[in-house]
């Protein structure tokens, strides 16, 4: 029979995991209103307005909306990997959360335990979140093909192609960071940049803002968003993988969207940002419970901004020709990443 | 426990990897193909090589199936290419499996495939990427840069096919 101790600790997992699962799953219901706001007032227009006040409840419509609607399965379409596609698409994107942390370890006051407020500290954590953030590809691509559609098809050929290019720049772009902070562990990155806003790895100059461009730029591609969402170009493509599906479906795909551009936007503060440091390099003596309390409201301040700049990025920027694309990634971030990685490299010798 | 949690990763890795070679779509082989490799990454983890694991699930699941699935789904597929059999092959095939089999029975058996963790205990194999850096940039420099050298003239090899084939037909 285990111990208490170790029956805590696997009751204090179980817990985090289910409350993570239920935050993540119920993010695209603000995030699409946010979004559509965003696009609304970005085209001097007012958005959602109908339901509900300022058109908040609009995202519980949808989903009531997606829902009950029809689910098609076209007659042609290879009904195993159709079926399974959604499930590829979003299962990793979730799965990328267990490594990724929120905050340090907290003293929670009223039961006296500490807590720390990721799920798993892992000694490879960063090589991880790539890894697994990279299967939800497969989802696009088996979804392509199971839809026996022309349009489908190509969207999941052009999805892979991508993919590959730009994997490599963004993992250029980890591998400086771990130079820069000497850890493959968020937690352990995040504590290196402890020393105000100059000890954030984007103030590592001049490397830093370079790396972050970089990163930003593949993470784009990546997550399939304007101007790089070539899988689902509605001008050519229809809407590329996803033209098949429908209700539930479909808004799997849309979930895991939603959820990877979270992830990515939690990724850059991490990794570039200081995390949930703040930028000031003295601290002032709180109390230890406000002072978790700051950390946290300083993390997802952050993590806010990227996902606002995100969508500001959607609606301002035209769409890529297919080709520069790929000259992007391969002529333009992937040399430029490897004389950042020697850079860097040199600054770590000598510095 | 652990135990239990090998023989499940085992065995839906020996069911997808049979899967792998007897499903007649290209991209239904792929697809048991990744869930092989999965499971192997998962027994990996379960070895206390989470860089390992990491890596596999990164390098052959993240960038080499994609390769491949891209190269399956641009290829034209006919009914005929689906119903490929082996040709003269299944004799000799089957002779040289079985002789395969018995020799990694035989290996698995006399305990001859062990993997040792020579002079590092528990605690810094769990933190292995330091262990792996260090033994590969020492030890295993030789291999290590053979290994490098190899990968790298067999992608100048395959720039200079597509580069010979695109001359061609240039120049009709």
């Amino acid at each position: 029979m285990p111990d208490t101790a170790t029956i805590l600790t696997v009751i204090a997992i179980v817990v985090k995991v289910v409350i993570a699962t239920m935050v993540i799953f119920s993010l695209p219901l603000p995030l699409t209103w946010i979004e559509r706001k965003v696009a609304g007032h970005i085209q001097v227009r007012l958005g959602p307005w109908r339901v509900g006040p300022h058109g908040l409840l609009q995202p519980v419509a949808d989903t009531i909306k997606l829902l009950f609607k029809e689910d098609i399965v076209p007659a042609k379409a290879d009904k195993f990997l159709f079926w399974l596609a959604p499930l590829m698409a979003m299962v990793p994107a979730f799965a990328v959360f267990a490594a990724i942390p929120i905050g340090d370890t907290v003293m929670v006051p009223i039961i006296n335990q500490e807590i720390a407020l990721y799920i798993a500290d892992m000694n490879v954590g960063i090589l991880y979140i790539l890894a697994i953030g990279g299967l939800g590809i497969y989802g696009i691509i088996l979804g392509g093909w199971a839809s026996n559609s022309k349009y489908a098809l190509l969207g999941g050929l052009r999805s892979s192609a991508q993919m590959i290019s730009y994997e490599i720049a963004i993992s250029f772009a980890a591998i400086g960071v771990v130079m820069m902070s000497n850890s493959l562990s968020l937690v352990e990155i995040v504590r290196s940049q402890n020393h105000g806003i100059f000890s954030w790895n984007f103030f590592y100059l001049p490397v830093g803002p370079v790396w972050f461009a970089i990163f930003f730029i593949g993470s784009l591609a990546e997550i399939n968003r304007i101007p790089f969402d070539l899988p689902e170009d509605e001008g050519t493509l229809s809407s590329g993988y996803i033209t098949e599906y429908s209700g539930m479906k479909f808004s799997f795909f849309m979930l895991a969207e939603y959820v990877a551009m979270v992830s990515v936007s939690i990724l850059a503060v991490i990794m570039f940002f200081g995390g949930w440091n703040s930028p000031f390099p003295f601290t002032i003596g709180l109390p230890s419970i406000l002072a978790d309390l700051l950390a946290l409201i300083w993390f997802f301040g952050k993590v806010c901004f990227f996902i606002y700049l995100f969508m500001w990025l959607r609606f301002t920027l035209p769409r890529y020709r297919y080709d520069h694309l790929m000259v992007i990634g391969w002529k333009i971030l992937i040399p430029l990443s490897l004389v950042t990685l020697l850079v860097t490299g040199f600054m770590r010798i000598i510095g | 426990m652990e135990q239990l949690f090998f023989y499940i990763f085992a065995f839906a890795a020996v069911i997808s990897a049979i899967l792998v070679i007897s499903v007649r779509n290209p991209v239904h082989s792929a697809f048991f193909l990744i869930v092989t490799f999965m499971q192997v990454a998962a027994i990996f983890i379960l070895l206390r090589s989470p860089f390992l694991a990491a890596v596999q699930v990164f390098v052959y699941v993240g960038a080499v199936m994609v390769l491949f699935l891209f190269a399956v789904l641009v290829l034209d597929m006919g009914k005929e290419t689906m119903k490929e059999h082996l040709h003269g092959q299944s004799i000799p095939a089957g002779v040289m499996a079985v002789i395969l089999f018995l020799l990694m029975c035989y290996m698995v058996v006399k305990g001859r495939i062990v993997a040792n963790p020579g002079s590092y205990g528990e605690a810094a194999l769990v933190n292995n990427t330091e262990v792996i850096g260090r033994e590969l940039y020492t030890r295993f420099i030789y291999p290590f840069e053979i290994v490098s050298l190899i990968l790298l003239v067999a992608l100048v090899g395959a720039i200079a096919l597509v580069m010979q084939s695109k001359g061609k037909e240039q120049g009709k």
